[in-house]
């Protein structure tokens, strides 16, 4: 008969070092999940999710999976805490961070008062590429909503308070800012007149259709697949075609779609909004692109993060 | 195998040897420039004083020294990319400076002569010699206690008698931007997007309430942990 050797783990503060919480009797196969749920009884406002234990004051986070005997301590461990704030489930935030430019938009559309001179309240705009905007950006919006609570799997469950705030800032923001000159009463449609809003949107609905697909394939591929992952693969719908030659196809996509708005509308403030969501997409397209090529050895050498050939 | 590792060891030196030189070039470019700077502003606190002494009055002020400020004040961008501090802070510090000098007082001629406009210069003269003295000191590593001193306590008064001139100089040009609409778009246009100045100035000056405190509170902070240190070896001796 083997004894079973219990764990002893002793929390401390990551910053004061005092002791938070000091467990014994823990199973060696308990995993971090299971000690945060030890220490959220110590402490109740500290939900799992707001926790972040290390090894180290400075070191890296633990991953809820990782097991307790497998790690570098001896039977009595010591681990640093950090108070992650205040923490919202991703659904949640996609929804305020989506539903806000929907409604701001459409303040503007209908022209609400306090916002344009008052005789022209209520009124709408005699140019016919106005209201195809409105539909066009609401649509984005709707896509993108419908897309979160039925089609994204999201890998971690939660997201800080305080970068909810700045990304609902970021994107409510740069709506009600593109939507109050898209509006005006003193917009001036596009130079090339129709056959510049006719290409601006057939380039705009394509990526959109693009964007969708690969969601689609993205979510096919997490549900079916192990938690570590598999290389994304072109099927057999042509949207997914872009996986020859990118990583992250959605964010092409996303940019196309920008950009055929701005076209379409001809207005500088959509113009730096696609130049801004650019310069972050590529950002975080580079860094999922250098994780699949660590991850995977026979990644193909031919795909870009972002841009086909180039970026 | 025995000229191999000869080989090896005389790479590492070589490469040991390129390092030096990189950081001896470092140091050298780092003290040229802050000596060049200290001397940068120690003229135009010279050329200040003595317009001042002669002519008895601060109109004229501004445009006697204009050019040598916008020459010295532009220069100092080369050193968001150079200073340790980090580079949000000097930054918003250099950014800062820059837009006084070239879209404030180089463009709005009539506020030229307010005295908000000597109040800042002053504090600015009197800080950027502190401070590029402080550094060229502690290159050569013979740092006078004084300049320690003047470089981490005159700030706590330097600090808000700058941003009151500043600030007080964006508003008295308020006025004077709204009526002649300078630097702004306005519609229709075919880019559809407009640009107001006046408004702009307004948001500038709000911005400074989130910012001073932050950087006043940095510059304590900095303060604390250079001078308390300091009392700490003391205490060891």
């Amino acid at each position: 008969m083997s004894r079973v050797t219990f764990f002893e783990v002793e929390v401390l503060d990551h910053k004061t070092k005092a002791q938070l919480c000091f467990l014994d009797k823990v199973e060696p196969h308990a995993t971090i999940a299971e000690i945060k749920c030890l220490l959220h009884k110590c402490y109740p406002k500290w939900y799992p999710a707001r926790q972040a234990l290390k090894l180290d004051p400075k070191g890296k986070t633990l991953k809820d999976d990782e097991i307790l005997e497998n790690l570098p301590v001896g039977t009595t461990a010591t681990m640093y805490f950090k108070d992650l704030g205040p923490q919202l489930g991703w659904t949640m935030v996609f929804l305020a961070e989506y539903m806000g430019p929907l409604f701001i938009y459409l303040l503007f559309y209908f022209r609400l008062p306090y916002i344009y001179n008052p005789k022209y309240t209520f009124t709408s705009s005699p140019y016919p590429v106005v209201p195809l905007a409105c539909l066009c950006h609401s649509l984005h919006y709707i896509k993108r909503l419908i897309e979160t609570i039925f089609v994204h799997r999201f890998s971690h469950s939660t997201m800080p308070l305080r970068s909810m705030m700045k990304n609902c800032l970021y994107y409510w923001g740069f709506a009600a800012w593109l939507a109050y000159y898209i509006n005006h009463p003193l917009y001036t449609p596009p130079t090339y007149g129709n056959q510049q809003i006719h290409y601006a949107l057939i380039l705009f609905l394509l990526c959109e259709a693009g964007n969708f697909s690969i969601n689609l394939a993205l979510n096919n591929i997490k549900s079916d697949g192990d938690r570590s992952g598999r290389i994304p693969y072109p099927t057999r719908n042509p949207f997914t075609w872009l996986f020859f030659f990118v990583s992250c196809p959605n964010y092409t996509y996303q940019v196309g779609t920008w950009i055929g708005f701005t076209i379409m509308t001809q207005c500088v403030p959509v113009a730096l909004f696609t130049l801004v969501g650019f310069v972050q997409m590529t950002i975080w397209a580079r860094g999922r692109h250098n994780m699949y090529l660590r991850q995977f050895k026979d990644y193909p050498s031919l795909r870009m993060a972002i841009i086909p050939l180039f970026l | 195998m025995a000229s191999g590792e000869e080989d090896g060891a005389l790479d590492e030196k070589e490469n040991n040897n390129k390092k030096r030189t990189k950081s001896a070039l470092a140091t050298a470019w780092l003290t040229f420039y802050n000596i060049t700077m200290t001397a940068g502003w120690l003229v135009l606190a010279v050329a200040m004083a003595k317009f001042y002494i002669q002519r008895g009055t601060h109109r004229g002020l501004y445009r006697s020294i204009s050019k040598t400020l916008k020459f010295f004040q532009t220069f100092a961008l080369l050193e968001v990319r150079m200073v340790r501090t980090s580079v949000i802070v000097t930054g918003v510090q250099v950014s800062s400076r820059i837009f006084m000098v070239w879209f404030v007082t180089n463009s709005i001629k009539q506020i030229q002569n307010e005295e908000s406009v000597v109040l800042f210069l002053v504090v600015w003269t009197v800080t950027e010699i502190t401070r590029y003295s402080f550094y060229t000191f502690s290159l050569i590593n013979h740092l006078p206690f004084f300049i320690k001193w003047a470089r981490y306590n005159m700030f706590i008064v330097m600090y808000p008698l700058g941003v009151a001139g500043e600030l007080m100089t964006i508003y008295a040009a308020l006025p004077y931007v709204q009526k002649s609409g300078m630097f702004s778009l306005r519609l229709p246009n075919k880019y559809n997007v407009s640009f107001d100045y006046y408004i702009f100035l307004i948001i500038v000056m709000l911005s400074y309430i989130p910012l001073f405190p932050q950087l006043y509170f940095h510059m304590l902070r900095q303060r604390r942990r250079v001078l308390h240190g300091e009392v700490i070896v003391e205490k060891d001796d």
